[in-house]
């Protein structure tokens, strides 16, 4: 089988002569109006329409589970269907009890980790409401736990850039131990097995950062010790 | 800096480096008009089947002006298509969370602009504006076709170089069908299917609903109002895989979700943002060697790529050290040290996944190309660590640039260094064998000179409007940064944006759109005119008097030129903005 075959003049030095731009097509509005529209129409269907829809079959064919959201139930197995799904494990939820884990704080709005509305609270470094909502956010951790007097890990106090991170630094799940281990009964040192055990290593181990899945994080707890 | 951080900035310029030759080499075949090797046999018959059914003729050539017009035709028809699609969008199919058609048309007009110059500066939220027909067909579409467009000017400019006494620069309608079914498209393919891999979703289905673990009350928007019962989440997902690739590797960088790559359906781990950074990069530095390939002296290639890589590594770096640093006003409530726990720095508007050091790095990379995907919210930097990415657009997005915008950019960087340095030593200033004389430099300054004017203007019209000023949300000289950051992404065709900035007005949707396009065509032309100007001229040996262009001697001319013609233009804003900032932090903190 042939494959194109380059032409004398397409490439390269080009005769000296050779001035003139006139070719059997293209020449003329005309001409140009309609291989311009013609082949926008072809690009359009090409990039919009086959190469999506080839990317969803492959997607679904080898990938289901990960092209349909990543759902787990609460066992923590992998599901297809939002109805018996516990939530995604790459979306994070908000949780409020005590007796949870806390994720780290959301400005996604009107309600936190409200995943079909992606953001940041976009403060900058000098802006007083910064100041002000992390002041906020230590307050209400001591309240919870005021024997607690570890420093608190930053990423525990600041809003994430999407609002659904659903991890927080192993810090941020330790500093939350005392807590959660006396509240449930638990002794501590089982909980800090637990976190370990969900602890996200980087990718490849070298690309990214470690960290602790919060979802994944407080499932295990209501499976391990159930209230 | 952490030795982490300098691991991730060496694996990172290091695997793309590698990928430079290989990648470029290919892109020569395909821009040299030859047969393929390895895919060529599977898409060869597709592209000849596209040329007969558009009635093109592959060997037909087109003049520097025929090739501009067919160019900008080609692009008005995705304006509009893009435009129709959003408009429209209520009554078409593959939109099952009902979006009604994107209103005001001051946004759609924003949006058009945005997406056909290569930009992507996104004054909407994609998960609560778009349907899965207009991400698909105009969003994604224009993705494609805008780093199409960057790549055939490119290719003209080099033709334009290479060939000599002719009007030929090659076929638009070829070039642009190439560059989508040997590069974009395979490439793209193959990204997607690798991101569906690692957790990126890739459905048509509607989004997810998902009974919370925890039940909570949101208290209501006012003190009275009732607090209501959130059982429920509800998880916006689509075909997010096939356009999260072309995104990144057409550098363009519109999300499909609003927190764009710091979303974790677009960007779930370590390995998908390693992967996204290098997509971004490939391209732009993969074709300085296609360049060298073409002119026939790849080290004529690594001088160029070595400015970019310097340029980029040279604010890269800083930026990665002041967001490690953290935020000295935080340090008395919450604990910024890196340990082996916790990555520390500063957090706010950053994703626990990547810390300080991945966003940075990532920040500067979305920046130094004219992508403007974000996996942290720039707006939320430090006053130094905001200052890095805001500079490296200035740069005129050289540095290195989109795809094919950059090198093109670059080469008229290149041609303003050669005539400076010309008229240092007392020379015909000349560049691969061809004369730069009045007409090509008139050109190049009117390229170079339009992004930082459109940059500064438009910045004095929002400091003195009340429109401009209503879209601040920050207090102080920080306000002032969203506002240049604003105009310098949209003059520069970058895209990213310190997001507080409430964009969404008419104000902001009209003057941007208008910026983007100016900056983008305006530096098309003049660039289209020097390829038409430089294929006339005769290729004049080397002799002993000709500067050589592709010493370490001249990559460092060819950077103080860009800092002393461009970065320094900027200073005066940068020091209304980040630098005062950053003087009233450390007063503060004080």
């Amino acid at each position: 089988m042939t494959i194109f075959t380059p032409q004398p003049g397409v490439t390269g030095p080009v005769p000296a002569t050779t001035h003139s731009t006139s070719a059997p097509h293209g020449e003329g509005w005309l001409s140009m109006l309609r291989a311009t529209v013609t082949l926008f129409v072809i690009m359009t269907f090409l990039a919009g329409i086959v190469y999506p829809l080839l990317v969803t079959q492959i997607a679904r064919l080898v990938f289901p589970w990960q092209a349909h959201g990543s759902l787990i139930n609460h066992a923590g197995q992998h599901v297809l269907s939002g109805r018996q799904a516990a939530g995604s494990i790459l979306i994070g939820q908000y949780f409020s009890h005590p007796w949870y884990f806390w994720p780290r704080p959301s400005a996604t709005s009107p309600m936190p980790y409200n995943a079909a509305a992606s953001g940041g609270s976009n403060t900058g470094p000098t802006n007083p409401a910064l100041i002000a909502n992390i002041k906020a956010r230590v307050a209400a951790l001591h309240a919870v736990d005021p024997g607690n007097k570890q420093p608190i890990p930053v990423d525990l106090v600041t809003s994430s850039g999407s609002g659904l991170d659903p991890d927080e630094s192993i810090a941020a799940a330790y500093y939350q131990i005392p807590r959660i281990a006396r509240l449930r009964h638990i002794p501590p040192a089982k909980l800090k097995a637990l976190v370990n055990r969900c602890i996200i290593k980087r990718s490849l181990d070298v690309f990214g950062q470690r960290a602790v899945n919060v979802l994944e994080l407080n499932l295990a707890l209501d499976r391990a010790y159930p209230r | 800096m952490t030795p982490n951080a300098w691991l991730q900035i060496a694996l990172l310029i290091g695997t793309v480096l590698l990928l430079v030759k290989p990648v470029g080499a290919y892109m020569a075949y395909v821009y040299e008009n030859q047969p393929v090797p390895g895919v060529g046999r599977i898409l060869g018959p597709v592209e000849r089947g596209i040329y007969r059914v558009c009635g093109i003729s592959p060997q037909h050539q087109q003049d520097w002006k025929r090739y501009t017009v067919a160019l900008l035709l080609f692009n008005l028809l995705g304006f509009m298509a893009v435009y129709l699609l959003q408009r429209w969008q209520g009554w078409l199919p593959f939109n099952p969370a009902h979006m009604p058609a994107v209103a005001p048309s001051s946004l759609a007009f924003n949006t058009a602009a945005s997406f056909v110059t290569n930009t992507d500066w996104q004054n909407y939220a994609g998960e609560s504006t778009m349907s899965y027909c207009t991400q698909m067909t105009a969003l994604a579409v224009q993705n494609f076709l805008s780093a199409s467009t960057g790549l055939t000017v490119l290719v003209a400019l080099v033709r334009g170089l290479t060939r000599k006494t002719t009007a030929e620069l090659g076929s638009f309608w070829v070039d642009l069908t190439r560059s989508m079914i040997y590069i974009l498209l395979p490439l793209s393919l193959v990204l997607a299917v690798v991101l569906v891999s690692q957790g990126v979703p890739q459905t048509l289905d509607k989004y997810i609903t998902v009974h919370l673990v925890q039940p909570f009350h949101q208290a209501g928007a006012s003190a009275t109002a009732p607090s209501t019962l959130i059982t429920t989440q509800t998880i916006a997902v689509g075909p997010v895989a096939s356009q999260e690739a072309i995104k990144e590797l057409g550098t363009n960088g519109g999300g499909f979700f609003n927190a764009n790559s710091a979303h974790p359906l677009e960007n779930p781990n370590g390995l998908t943002n390693f992967l996204e950074e290098v997509a971004i990069l490939l391209l732009p530095l993969a074709f300085c060697y296609t360049f060298g390939r073409m002119v026939n002296d790849t080290r004529q290639g690594w001088a160029v790529l070595a400015a970019m890589v310097i340029l980029l590594l040279a604010l890269m770096i800083p930026c990665v050290m002041a967001e490690q640093a953290g935020n000295p006003l935080l340090a008395r409530y919450c604990n910024q040290q890196p340990t082996p726990l916790q990555p520390g720095g500063n957090m706010v508007g950053k994703e626990a996944r990547f810390g300080p050091v991945n966003s940075a790095i990532f920040a500067a990379v979305t920046t130094g190309t004219s992508t403007g995907a974000v996996n942290s919210m720039f707006d939320s930097f430090t006053p130094l660590g905001g200052l890095c990415p805001m500079w490296l657009i200035q740069l005129s997005e050289v540095a290195p640039g989109g795809v094919g915008s950059g090198l093109y950019g670059m080469l008229m960087f290149v041609l303003i260094t050669v005539f400076i340095a010309g008229l240092m030593i007392g020379r015909t200033p000349e560049y691969l064998g061809k004369k730069i004389e009045a007409f090509e430099m008139k050109m190049a300054s009117v390229a170079i000179l339009v992004p930082p004017s459109l940059v500064l203007l438009g910045t004095a019209v929002a400091c003195v409007t009340a429109a401009g000023l209503a879209g601040i949300t920050n207090p102080g000289p920080h306000g002032f940064s969203e506002m240049l950051y604003a105009m310098t992404s949209q003059a520069n065709n970058n895209g990213s944006a310190f997001a507080g900035l409430n964009g969404d007005t008419t104000f902001y949707n009209v003057l941007g759109a208008l910026l983007m396009l100016a900056a983008r065509f305006w530096t098309i032309i003049p660039t289209m005119a020097i390829a038409g100007s430089l294929a006339r001229k005769k290729i004049i040996p080397a002799g002993s008097g000709t500067l050589t262009t592709n010493s370490p001697l001249f990559v460092f001319i060819l950077i103080a030129i860009i800092v002393v013609v461009i970065a320094l233009t900027f200073f005066p804003a940068l020091a209304l903005g980040p630098i005062a900032e950053q003087m009233q932090m450390m007063a503060r903190h004080r």
